[in-house]
């Protein structure tokens, strides 16, 4: 279980978390939202060891991670992808995801073996298969189209096997019907892998319809928490968030006629 | 058990060496023979570096102060009439992997231009070593009255056909190490950490410890070079580990290409010819060369192995593209 406590950040003098204080149960399904610059990504970086919060805790299992490595912590299963996709631009989908479950196996430091370890192979062929894209396997990443680096983005954090995943806004930068795609691939995910899942989303349509549970972040503070319904009907969110956001409104139709 | 890609390796080396050993028949000039030894000695300097450049994405200046110190560390000891041959190699590559240990562990933390810099700093740290500790060293004069090369299991370096077997045999042997370690899981390691460091750290690598191994490995081979080096002119001198000879690796590099295994020594046979026509023909030695480079970078973009891989690799799409009718 993951919970974090009092965690604060300020940046010279702009406080990016200030005091917030979350658990995520085991094996849920999370939205965070919150308009641009409100502490999002800054809220990943502090759990995955990215960054050192100035105070408050983070747990995971009961013990405290703050100023642990982000190796160390990826290590104890909390994996994470990137705003944008952070990949391996000369290797392949496949060798980067091979290069990740050996790596997770602690097998980096063989000299004497061959890469691709066939040990490997079937997990990475899992992986792809879990996310569709065992076809463009021998693809160097590099000329993967927008939407495959963010999926092979997200396959590298899976071969760490977390427990927790975070996805910092795996639909950014695609169209509506793509996004929808992707957002089915990580629900299927979530539903596969039984982790907890932790993912922060724009689209306040895919957020209604998938999330068990949604927090919004404003000014680097959680300004609401809770099921889709309890968002969609608060006051603050749709003062300070909903009412203004275009998005808000084609959401709760959406979400309405649904 | 070998796999597949083990053996075509396996199979490559033994054909180069094969060929290597024939080449002083076919053409049975002893300047030939000279050229091969001096490619020999400057491929290993130019292919370990590159396993720092091409294959984890550290640009260092002051390989050639590995370069030197196995070439003086060997020479010394040979010198000192105490060790047999084969094992003051052995304690030049230690002594080395141990100075590049050192080094290393102070410059792999850094970004960058600052670990450029550094590995500069402690070449010409080393270099003024050389430079001033003339009782042991002989300093500018170089390693003073040859290094012996006392007979070995039977084997006699003093014999100039010998002596080139042996520097092949030991070449294709440190070709052989490095190109499993580029294969290895660990030299895949290697290329996520040229990739994209942060990611990699994300995904579990230790990437100071990786880079790290891989500067005293580095080390450690390019040592070997000089080794090959103080046996075939039978001293060894301070220029060894000036930054020029760090910059003739540079460039070996450069004209070679760093994406294949084998680019940098491409690169090494293209500068070796260069400097032997060069010196022949011309009096203005840097400037040709200085032309030549700039060729390459302006005009092919890359070295010449990676020109005509991607050339090949090229063909091959666009025949593939057409035979699938796109
Ligand atoms: N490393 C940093 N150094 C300085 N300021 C930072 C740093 N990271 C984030 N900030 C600041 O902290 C605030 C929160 O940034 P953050 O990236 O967490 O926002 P976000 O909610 O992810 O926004 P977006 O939706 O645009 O991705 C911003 O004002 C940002 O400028
Ligand atoms: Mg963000």
């Amino acid at each position: 279980m993951l919970k974090v406590e009092n965690l604060y950040k300020a940046f010279g003098g702009v406080v990016a978390m200030n005091d917030v204080s979350l658990d995520f149960p085991t094996g849920s399904l999370t939205a965070i939202i919150g308009p641009n610059g409100a502490g999002k990504t800054t809220f990943f970086n502090l759990i995955s060891g990215h960054i050192r919060p100035d105070r408050g805790r983070v747990l995971f299992d009961g013990q405290d991670l703050v100023g642990r490595s982000s190796l160390e912590i990826v290590r104890r299963g909390i994996g994470r992808a990137f705003q944008v996709a952070s990949i391996f631009p000369s290797l392949t989908l496949r060798e980067s995801l091979m290069a990740a479950v050996i790596s997770h196996r602690r097998q980096s430091t063989q000299v004497l073996t061959r890469f691709p370890l066939q040990s490997a192979a079937e997990r990475v062929e899992e992986i792809m298969a879990l996310l569709e894209l065992t076809a463009k396997a021998d693809v160097l990443s590099r000329n993967l189209s927008h939407g495959d680096q963010k999926l092979l983005d997200i396959a590298l954090a899976l071969a760490m096997d977390p427990k927790v995943l975070l996805l910092d806004e795996p639909t950014a930068g695609m169209g509506p019907e793509e996004r929808w795609q992707m957002i089915d691939k990580v629900y299927r995910l979530w539903e596969a892998e039984k982790m907890t899942l932790v993912f922060i989303e724009h689209d306040m349509g895919i957020v209604f319809k998938i999330a068990q549970t949604i927090r919004v972040l404003k000014y680097g503070a959680v300004l609401a928490e809770g099921t889709p319904e309890d968002i969609r009907s608060n006051p603050d969110v749709i003062d300070a968030y909903l009412g203004t956001d275009h998005d808000a409104t084609t959401a709760t139709a959406t979400v309405g006629e649904g | 058990m070998l796999g597949r890609s083990s053996l075509r390796d396996l199979a490559w080396a033994a054909l180069l060496l094969v060929g290597l050993l024939v080449l002083p028949i076919l053409v049975p000039h002893p300047a030939m023979r000279d050229f091969v030894i001096y490619v020999i000695a400057y491929g290993l300097l130019a292919m370990s570096l590159n396993l720092l450049v091409g294959f984890t994405g550290l640009v260092s200046f002051g390989h050639a102060a590995y370069f030197a110190s196995g070439a003086y560390i060997f020479g010394l000891l040979m010198q000192s009439g105490n060790v047999s041959l084969p094992v003051a190699m052995l304690a030049a590559v230690g002594g080395t992997a141990l100075l590049a240990l050192v080094i290393g562990a102070i410059c792999v933390r850094l970004k960058e231009i600052y670990f450029a810099f550094l590995t500069l700093a402690f070449q010409m740290f080393i270099h003024s070593i050389i430079l001033t500790w003339v009782s042991l060293t002989g300093g500018d004069q170089g390693l003073m009255g040859g290094i012996p090369r006392p007979t070995f299991l039977g084997i006699d370096l003093n014999d100039s056909m010998t002596l080139y077997s042996f520097c092949a045999v030991v070449f294709v042997a440190c070709l052989v190490i490095m190109r499993q370690i580029v294969q290895s899981p660990f030299g895949y390691t290697l290329r996520m950490i040229r990739d994209n460091p942060h990611r990699a750290n994300f995904l579990g690598v230790n990437v100071v410890r990786m880079k790290l191994a891989i500067f005293v490995i580095s080390g450690t081979m390019a040592s070997v070079g000089g080794i090959v080096m103080a046996l075939f002119v039978s001293g060894a001198y301070p220029e060894f580990g000036f930054w020029t000879t760090s910059g003739e690796a540079i460039f070996m590099i450069m004209l070679g290409g760093t994406q294949l295994f084998i680019g940098p020594l491409v690169g090494a046979i293209l500068l070796q010819t260069l400097n032997h026509y060069v010196t022949i023909y011309t009096e203005h030695h840097g400037l040709v060369l200085g032309i030549v480079i700039l060729i390459f970078v302006l005009g092919l973009r890359r070295g010449l192995a990676d020109f005509v891989y991607l050339w090949f690799q090229d063909r091959r799409t666009r025949k593939l593209e057409k035979e699938t009718g796109r």
